[in-house]
């Protein structure tokens, strides 16, 4: 076996697995999906049906009709204005600690151990104070809390990237003319969009993902999807096809946005986001 | 009428007192080098006359303005950083045109102006590049291009050329005098460089430990320093300081060295030396002014032997070590006046080109 013959094999080798590893994990979104195309019979069909006969959507189509669907919109409303406010203000709050050494060295360690507290542990003295505050079941309340929840890893991680970017920059801009707030709207920004990128990501993520806050701090008016879906497991059945169909319209978006900031997302992770 | 002035200024970082008490007068037009070994407070001068440093004590006017209390932007300074300080997301043109927007100029304005900054600086062929594709050189004239495409009062330059390479900055060193007499603006320049600061300056402000030591025109630093420090930093290879003492015999006056060896003072150069008799002082000998006795016939002369310790060819060029007085020392010699280790020459001093330093005080006494 020649040189040739043997890198060939060792490349075949080496996409054999990764292709292996990636239908491993990507068996149970597929099923996921398929069941979600499935008749009653299908889904409980054995052997299992890997293909559904005729694609159905009448799953999709009782959700929509039902006002299930807008736990989705009420997810996506809390968890992008959520993203939006906590990028910027932790932004900020960054920028103020990495430039003008706000708090000393240790503040950084601090706010980013306020992240360290599990949600459990506070969720129900957060559920008393909402109570108080008028805040349980509102855009409001969901939209602070997974802001402040956010806060500390926004700051955490842009602090890094702002770190990263060399002070001359910014320094030569203040003499060109601008203001701090024109440096970081004109340096800053653009010079850890990849960062900022992949932070919203993580940051939407959180709130996206969050089940314990929402289902403690929601009723009717806002609740979120994560929340729905556990409503179609019931004592007697569990409602195969709508759970999947709503887990399905619960992954769209974050495909949709994490396909189109991949390139952010991959630079984002690793660069220097670890600096201490 | 000068155009920066600076009084009785002071810089902590902290405890650490950074400038010391500078006083500063530098007329309209003048380039100005600020010179010093790394730590002497150069750098955080300069930073502190942009603004980006606050000023604990003293004051800056620009242009007769008190400019203590202004943002780095309303002091009318542009400057050039040691890193380029390029934005690596915008093209050659977008970098230089970045001040201009900045301040808001007109965009009929912007284009003609880049253009002509680019071209004055030969970058007018980059415009549409990114940093990123750019050498060296290139960016550096980019980044000289930010500051001058902007009418400044004054321009700063803060170790603009230690990034590049030796031929490089030779170079540029030309181009930023030339850019100097073209513009006719104000200039301060840091640099840690003592050729970029013999080259380049009208004026060398040379500062040691956050305090001025001297200043004033390159060939009076570095034909009259006023004290060793200034006569050792400026000058390659640096200047050879031997311990001396003076010997009065009569009217004539030598200097004696460590190992004995007399070197008569002409008459004109030992008024008032006499009374340094007994006292330890230092000859300062620059290597040029080290030759080949014999070869020439000028009074003050002093010859000395000379057995040679190691020989450094530069080309046009050699440097010869030898002992002198018991320390090493330096001659600068013709390429062909020493081959090797261990020959013998015979060398003469020119003893109107000295200096000599009281050893307590380290403060040259006649030069």
């Amino acid at each position: 076996m020649n040189v040739r013959t043997r890198s060939a094999l060792k490349l075949g080798l080496r996409y054999a697995i990764a292709i292996a590893i990636t239908l491993f994990f990507l068996f149970p979104i597929y099923w996921l999906f398929m069941i979600s195309f499935k008749t009653a019979d299908e889904i409980y069909a054995y052997p299992p049906v890997w293909w559904p006969s005729t694609l159905q959507f009448g799953s999709y189509a009782v959700l929509f009709r039902d006002g299930d669907a807008d736990t989705v919109w009420n997810s996506l409303v809390v968890s992008g204005v959520s993203t939006v406010l906590a990028m910027f203000f932790g932004t900020i709050c960054a920028y103020s600690l990495a430039r003008f050494r706000t708090g000393g060295d240790h503040l950084a360690n601090w706010i980013i151990s306020q992240r360290m507290v599990p949600p459990i542990a506070i969720v129900f003295p957060v559920f008393l104070l909402y109570v108080w505050l008028k805040l349980v079941d509102t855009y409001a309340g969901m939209i602070l809390l997974y802001t402040a929840f956010n806060l500390p890893y926004v700051i955490w991680m842009m602090r890094g990237y702002v770190l990263d970017i060399p002070v001359a920059l910014e320094e030569s801009a203040l003499v060109d003319g601008c203001s701090r707030w024109a440096v970081i709207w004109k340096v800053v920004f653009p010079m850890c969009r990849a960062g900022l990128f992949a932070t919203a990501i993580f940051t939407f993520v959180f709130a996206w993902n969050d089940f314990i806050f929402a289902l403690v701090l929601t009723r009717t008016e806002v609740t979120t999807y994560t929340v729905q879906v556990t409503h179609y497991f019931g004592g007697q059945s569990n409602f195969w096809s709508k759970i999947s169909a709503m887990s399905v319209l619960g992954t769209l978006p974050i495909f949709v946005i994490v396909g189109f900031m991949q390139r952010y997302l991959v630079r984002g992770i690793s660069l220097g986001a670890v600096k201490g | 009428m000068s155009d920066l002035k600076i009084s009785g200024l002071h810089k902590y970082y902290g405890a650490l007192h950074v400038v010391k008490g500078i006083d500063l007068d530098i007329p309209a037009g003048e380039f100005t080098v600020l010179v010093g070994q790394s730590g002497c407070g150069k750098s955080t001068l300069l930073r502190t006359i942009a603004g980006l440093e606050v000023a604990d004590k003293g004051a800056i006017e620009i242009g007769g303005q008190r400019v203590n209390d202004l943002a780095p932007r309303d002091r009318d300074i542009a400057m050039v950083f040691q890193n380029y300080a390029l934005y690596p997301y915008m093209t050659v043109f977008d970098n230089i045109a970045f001040g201009l927007r900045a301040r808001k100029t007109p965009k009929s304005e912007i284009g003609p102006k880049v253009a002509a900054a680019a071209k004055m600086l030969g970058i007018d062929h980059l415009l549409e590049r990114f940093p990123r594709q750019l050498s060296g050189g290139q960016l550096q004239r980019v980044a000289i291009g930010r500051a001058v495409v902007r009418n400044a009062r004054l321009y700063l330059f803060d170790e603009p050329l230690s990034n590049l390479d030796a031929q490089l900055r030779d170079e540029m060193r030309g181009e930023i005098k030339r850019l100097h007499q073209e513009l006719g603006k104000t200039m301060i320049y840091v640099t840690h460089d003592q050729i970029e600061a013999m080259t380049m300056a009208d004026r060398i402000v040379l500062l040691r430990e956050g305090v001025i030591e001297q200043q004033g025109a390159p060939l009076d630093l570095y034909e009259r320093p006023a004290t060793r420090y200034v006569a050792g930093f400026l000058g390659s290879p640096s200047m050879n300081f031997i311990p001396a003492g003076v010997v009065a015999n009569g009217a004539a006056i030598s200097v004696r060295l460590g190992d004995g060896t007399s070197l008569p003072v002409p008459a004109e150069r030992a008024v008032g030396l006499g009374t340094w008799q007994g006292k330890p002082l230092m000859l300062g000998v620059r290597p040029e002014h080290i030759g080949p006795a014999g070869r020439d016939q000028r009074p003050g002369l002093a010859p000395v032997q000379a057995v040679v310790d190691l020989v450094q060819p530069t080309g046009s060029r050699s440097y010869a070590t030898f002992q002198l007085g018991g320390v090493a020392a330096v001659a600068e010699l013709q390429a062909h006046d020493v081959s090797r280790p261990g020959e013998r020459l015979e060398l003469s001093i020119d003893m109107n080109r000295t200096v000599l330093i009281d050893a307590a005080t380290e403060k040259v006494i006649s030069s």
